[in-house]
């Protein structure tokens, strides 16, 4: 629409986007992972990546791990309509640069390739602490943990000894120290 | 051995233990059971409706002009999805309504069967919780619940959906009883330490105004006297928004009217200018901020709200309090009385010239349109409504348009809970069966539907449920044969290409009253309205009443396309003076 007359067409100040790792506790019951998931795409907010696994059977609560990019006011709508949502115990947020924070993704390589490609594959992964987890005489199949961004990194530039399939989660977060979020 | 109830039985259990006593609903296979077992419980009386959304809608109108929650029963697949735009008015607006839907037997579910669909996953974007109940002995708590998260914080719609085969198991009833803390999602916890501030920057405050909104109703008539009590204290000027219409009585002198997109003059005015602006239960819309960077540029702005969420959403605030409206004025009235109680005469002085620059604003007359002898203007029609009404204690509802906002710039409010509009959604349609929960509520009272002819044909069904319980509501339609406020964007904004505005071919609407079995009255011109609004009036049965209104009207005062709160476009009377017509006009 070309020089639209509405009220509807006045967007505000373009503001400086952050990465944000949103953690959120919440009842393991059917349909929350709906309920989160639908409040991001029904206000328009950015999933980077969303990792959920149940961390407490006898009280059944899950732990949602969301990245996600957004300005300050965006980030704080976010935490607030979390909040707001019934299952919702507590929600917490780290700024990716804190370093008080631990962030990890875990990935898994599967190499096709000769022996020697397939040795130098796991020589490259020796800092994100390799494990073998199954190898044949043409293939293996490798997991690492690190950042997103070294895993990005990797799957380029693991292509040149076979790499064949990359898997991998989205982030999951700790804080440091004996502190714990309440 | 505890006794067992069929999930039915539960289902109205739970609704006398929540003193439910009217119920909007429309039978369908999926809820039967549920139907079955209505004859056993006298308390809980039932209205069936014409069509699911006209269940919502009076559901809101039983809520608003109550304070209570709203109840609906419909059947599954269409019986639900014809609801969900009642459920998302009511989101919009924060109306509390607990909708039970019927659904397939557990065993069907997923299957595609016969009036299946995802109504929790349909419903999740506009409700405040869902329930899908699989286990009968769940149904007590999940329905104690539902009535709990739709009435407390900021209230909205919630629904319960059950399973045909869970309806006929039999379980355990649970009573209701009160917990202390939801969940941690009410939200009352605001300091002393924000009230002194907020009474600091009242006391400093030069160029001051109070913006209300459906907040102060929604914490319940207390807090509208509360309210008023604060305004009359500080001598400070107060507008409002559409919901908020009737927390403080409309001819007071420091009210100044509406604000917003067909605010006043001086209520527009004065959020821009003013240098503190203390936002009770309001929430920054669109329709009331305009173009958000040039918005109030230079006040001090306090929030208060019982959302969280509210805050900082649209608008950044210097002084938030989370709470609800009646315990956050309680507190700050207690406090302005233990340290100053000479805090009014002084504070007078302090903003005298603010009232004199507020006065020559208000001398602009923005609510002025040019009489006419032969045909009806609209704004007189609603003038003349307004004088023979006001009186009476009247329920006023409306569609959406420009009568309504016609119908909120001149008729004015003086008590809470008389004006039900749909404002956030915007639902054309609203008005007739909210009118119809009104009355159900209200049975003595006047209850009116101010309507436009094109918004009120799409609920118009329901005027069989008024005929069936004897509800003498009053259907005001201004007649002027157009979407008239999409014919004034179309005029002002899009290069008067009236693109599918005009409704070619309406119905005789006084004949269509008698077909439904009640009154039609017609009124063609000025002098004719007054005899008839009295004849109206006089009807003890449903009237729908054809006000034939001027068809080129438009609502002004305008802030069009996106400006800031003190360019606005006021009436033909106005723009007469100051020779702007033409291509001028769309682009002030």
């Amino acid at each position: 629409m070309a020089n639209s007359k509405s009220a509807y067409s006045f967007a505000g100040k373009k503001q400086k986007l952050d990465t944000h790792i949103i953690v959120v506790w919440v009842d393991n019951e059917s349909g929350v992972l709906a309920r989160v998931v639908g409040l991001f795409s029904g206000r328009g907010y950015n999933i980077e990546s969303l990792a959920v696994a149940e961390v407490d059977q006898k009280q059944n609560i899950s732990r949602i791990t969301i990245v996600t990019t957004g300005t300050p006011q965006v980030v704080d709508q976010i935490k607030l309509q979390l909040k707001k949502l019934v299952p919702v115990h507590k929600v917490a947020d780290f700024k990716r640069e804190d370093k008080n924070v631990i962030f990890k993704e875990m990935a898994l390589f599967k190499f096709v390739a000769n022996n020697i490609k397939l040795n130098k594959a796991f020589e490259a992964c020796k800092k994100f602490n390799p494990v073998l987890l199954d190898k044949t005489t043409k293939s293996n199949v490798i997991q690492i943990t690190a950042l997103r961004r070294e895993i990005d990194n990797m799957s380029k530039n693991l292509k040149k000894f076979g790499l064949v399939s990359v898997s991998r989660t989205g982030a999951v977060a700790m804080t440091r120290g004996s502190e714990v979020f309440k | 051995m505890p006794k067992l109830y069929s999930g039915a039985e539960i289902v109205f259990k739970c609704l006398e233990d929540q003193n439910v006593s009217h119920l909007f609903g429309y039978p369908g296979g999926a809820v039967l059971p549920i139907y079955d077992e209505l004859k056993n419980f006298n308390s809980v009386k039932h209205i069936l409706v014409r069509h699911e959304q006209g269940a919502g809608h009076a559901a809101e109108g039983y809520a608003r002009s109550t304070g209570k929650p709203g109840v609906l029963l419909v059947t599954s697949g269409p019986g639900a999805t014809n609801a969900v735009t009642a459920l998302t008015d009511a989101y919009m607006d924060s109306v509390p309504l607990v909708c039970i839907t019927g659904q397939v037997p557990t065993h069907l579910i997923g299957t595609d069967a016969f009036q299946e669909c995802d109504t929790t996953g349909i419903t999740r974007p506009c409700t405040k919780h869902n329930w899908l109940v699989k286990d009968v002995n769940d149904l007590a708590e999940v329905m104690h619940k539902a009535f709990e998260v739709a009435t407390t914080g900021r209230p909205g719609p919630v629904l319960v959906d059950i399973p045909k085969d869970i309806q006929f198991q039999k379980g355990k009833y649970k009573n209701f009883t009160k917990a202390k803390k939801l969940n941690g999602k009410s939200h009352d916890n605001f300091s002393q330490k924000n009230i002194d501030e907020l009474i600091k920057l009242i006391s400093k405050a030069k160029k001051p105004i109070f913006y209300t909104g459906g907040g102060v109703i929604n914490s319940g008539p207390k807090a509208s006297e509360l309210l008023r009590e604060l305004v009359y204290a500080t001598g400070f000027p107060i507008t409002s928004t559409l919901q908020g219409l009737g927390c403080f009585p409309a001819d007071d002198n420091q009210f100044l009217g509406m604000l917003g997109m067909h605010g006043t003059f001086e209520a527009n005015n004065a959020m821009y200018s003013c240098d503190l602006m203390i936002n009770v239960g309001a929430r920054f819309d669109d329709r009331i901020t305009g173009k958000i960077d040039e918005f109030s540029p230079k006040s001090k702005k306090v929030h208060i709200d019982i959302d969280p969420s509210s805050i900082n959403k649209n608008v950044k605030v210097d002084l938030a309090i989370v709470g609800d409206i009646k315990s956050v004025l309680t507190s700050t009235l207690k406090t302005i009385k233990k340290s100053k109680n000479n805090f009014s005469k002084s504070n007078k002085h302090q903003i005298s010239n603010w009232w004199e620059q507020i006065q020559k604003w208000r001398s602009k007359r923005s609510l002025d349109y040019i009489g006419n002898e032969e045909t009806i203007k609209p704004q007189y029609a609603i003038e003349r409504l307004y004088e023979l009404t006001k009186d009476k204690d009247t329920y006023i509802t409306t569609e959406v348009g420009q009568h309504q906002m016609w119908a909120a710039q001149h008729y004015k409010f003086n008590k809470p809970n008389r004006w039900m509009t749909s404002g956030g959604l915007g639902t054309m349609g609203y008005g007739l069966p909210a009118a119809v929960g009104v009355q159900i509520a209200h049975p003595k009272k006047l209850v009116i539907d101010i309507a436009g002819e094109a918004s009120v044909l799409m609920t118009m069904q329901e005027m069989s449920t008024a005929v069936q319980y004897n509800l003498p509501i009053k259907i005001f339609i201004l007649n002027n044969e157009y979407m008239g406020m999409v014919r004034q964007w179309q005029e002002l904004l899009h290069d008067k290409n009236y693109s599918e505005s005009y409704t070619a071919a309406l119905p005789d609407f006084v004949k269509m009253a008698e077909a439904y079995g009640c009154v039609g009255i017609r009124a063609k011109t000025p002098e004719e309205l007054d005899d008839k609004i009295i004849e109206m009036l006089n009807t003890d049965r449903p009237v729908i009443f054809d006000c034939l209104v001027d068809k080129q009207e438009n609502c002004y005062p305008m802030i069009p396309s996106g400006k800031p709160h003190n360019q606005m476009l006021l009436g033909p009377k106005d723009q007469k003076e100051k020779k702007i017509t033409g291509k001028g006009r769309t682009l002030v």
